[in-house]
């Protein structure tokens, strides 16, 4: 690990400070950070402590939504009572996520800013335009069974890793941040950016700028809402495919829908195609494979992961029929 | 010839008076610069001439307080075994996959390798150690022990502190409930049988 500068931030104002210097970054649970450090792939000069700022409640808002805190811990929120009722797909997406223990470290908005686990990232001995841009792409020619079908381009094939982001991505979530000139709010389709020519800027924050909390739009229907994976273990392993759905049906019409996947897209991957296809359908199987067609008919395959498109398939399928199935 | 004495030696060791001079030049360009570039980007260059210090922190380690003076990259896992010479914790894979070093930091599980000692400023951390009153073996230790939860040993002290953490969280119920939340534990034995069979008991006792 390269040295660096530990500063400890007693207020946000403090931390943005300490963060607008060049290789500043900020660490909260530090999970994935330490991590990547202890490997050389994130090298800061300047590591600033945020987990002294007041940034830990869950408060419900009066319109029916859900405010969190950036330094709320992913095992909190995953067993608070609001969220498991009201929105349990993100409950769910949380609880299949990492470890007990990680879940006890991790935080909000550090899971938002999780890098990929791509192994070619990960191993400095080969190419990767995330970590070194420029120095080409060893996924693409190489092993990338687990790897993205969607979002992809021709400088990057790197899935985005978190599960609580598939479930944000389908509830609409809004993402707060707060910087030297004052507070601005993204929307969460719009946070994490494509791969495109610059896989390794992945996000739509400003370097001095911190995350403080995630806002959950009020959506009625996600009482009934649910988070599939599907994974080479039974636990704690990344996602070859996951669905985030919810589905408001009436009269066995499909009223409202929200579909996000996850484990198959270089960044959390809200389908509204499948959407589309699903609004104003009837409630069964067949309305269920046209919006995953739908969902993953821009896919592109690679060598060895071209197996994921059926899988995202019937994944969704899957997660869409136990929806209907909670009504 | 001054910048790439800099680039060879990067930022830390020694200073020789002629890179020192070269830094010091460095530094009076990067003072006129950096306005523009603040003005640019709002962010300043890093600020290379500010050492890099090694931190104090203050630990409540099973229930005795603990002052290190370390290097601000020591992971609390490394505080515990190569500062205080507490080697019940364990260094298995150091990246948080395996739960060799569960300890319990305020009442929580977590990986003590993923943990920078820096960030323990006033917390309460119970190791393996800490768990036995005297002779008295906690009741987590005594059930490993008939249950023979373990055949190798090494990843016991992390089973047994995550299988405390489990407890007191109290959400698991079921073997199934059990076993998915001790998954961040991995044995290389297989004692898992068993290591269910030892949480089962103190659960139910």
């Amino acid at each position: 690990m390269e040295p660096f500068r530990f500063v400890k931030a007693q207020d946000n104002l403090a931390a943005i400070r300490a963060a607008g210097i060049n290789q500043a970054k900020f660490i909260a649970g530090g999970t994935n950070m330490l991590d990547l450090m202890k490997l050389n792939i994130e090298t800061p000069k300047q590591v600033v402590d945020i987990n002294k700022l007041s940034l830990y409640k869950i408060e419900e808002l009066q319109n029916g939504g859900i405010r969190i805190g950036a330094l709320v811990k992913n095992s909190d929120l995953s067993y608070n009572p609001y969220i498991i009722k009201n929105f349990p797909v993100l409950s769910e997406a949380l609880l299949s996520g990492a470890s007990p223990q990680l879940r006890n470290m991790a935080t909000t908005g550090g899971n938002l800013m999780q890098r990929t686990r791509c192994p070619y990232f990960y191993n400095t001995d080969f190419a990767c335009n995330k970590r070194v841009p420029g120095s080409g792409c060893a996924a693409i020619t190489g092993y990338n069974r687990m790897n993205a079908i969607l979002g992809t381009s021709d400088k990057c094939i790197a899935t985005h890793p978190s599960d609580m982001c598939v479930a944000m991505a389908a509830l609409g979530a809004i993402i707060h941040v707060q910087g030297p000139k004052g507070s601005r709010a993204i929307p969460f389709a719009d946070f994490h950016l494509l791969p495109g020519q610059t896989p390794h800027i992945e996000h739509n924050l400003k370097q001095d700028e911190l995350i403080t909390h995630v806002e959950i739009p009020a959506l009625p229907f996600a009482v009934k809402s649910y988070y599939l994976k599907v994974r080479d273990r039974a636990s704690y392993e990344f996602a070859l495919a996951s669905a985030a759905v919810a589905l408001d049906i009436q009269n066995g019409t499909i009223n409202g829908a929200r579909v996000a996947l996850g484990g198959v897209g270089t960044k959390p991957w809200r389908s509204l195609e499948a959407e589309r296809a699903l609004i104003g359908a009837p409630a069964n199987a067949q309305t269920y494979r046209t919006a995953a067609n739908a969902a993953l008919a821009e896919a592109k395959p690679h060598k060895d992961n071209a197996f994921k498109i059926e899988l995202a398939k019937r994944t969704l399928v899957r997660a869409l029929t136990t929806v209907e199935g909670m009504s | 010839m001054e910048e790439k004495d800099k680039e060879n030696n990067g930022s830390s060791g020694g200073t020789t008076r002629r890179q020192f001079l070269g830094q010091v030049g460095l530094a009076g360009a990067g003072l006129q610069l950096a306005p523009l570039l603040a003005k640019a980007t709002g962010i300043l260059p890093d600020n290379e001439a500010l050492p890099i210090e090694p931190i104090t922190v203050n630990i409540m380690i099973n229930g005795s307080q603990k002052t290190l003076t370390i290097d601000t990259r020591v992971t609390l896992l490394d505080a515990l075994r190569e500062k205080l010479m507490m080697t019940g914790t364990k260094k298995g894979c150091d990246h948080g996959q395996c739960g060799a070093c569960t300890v319990l930091v305020d009442g929580r599980r977590i990986n003590s390798c993923l943990h920078l000692a820096a960030m323990c400023e006033g917390s309460e951390v119970t190791t393996i150690e800490g768990l036995a009153k005297g002779d008295d073996l906690h009741p987590m230790q005594a059930a490993f022990l008939k249950h023979d939860g373990f055949q190798c040993g090494y990843c016991t002290p992390g089973q047994i502190c995550s299988a405390v953490g489990l407890v007191k969280e109290g959400r698991a119920k079921t073997d199934a409930e059990i076993r998915e939340l001790m998954s961040g534990n991995i044995c290389r034995c297989g004692a898992y049988q068993n290591i269910l069979a030892a949480i089962k008991e103190v659960q139910n006792a």
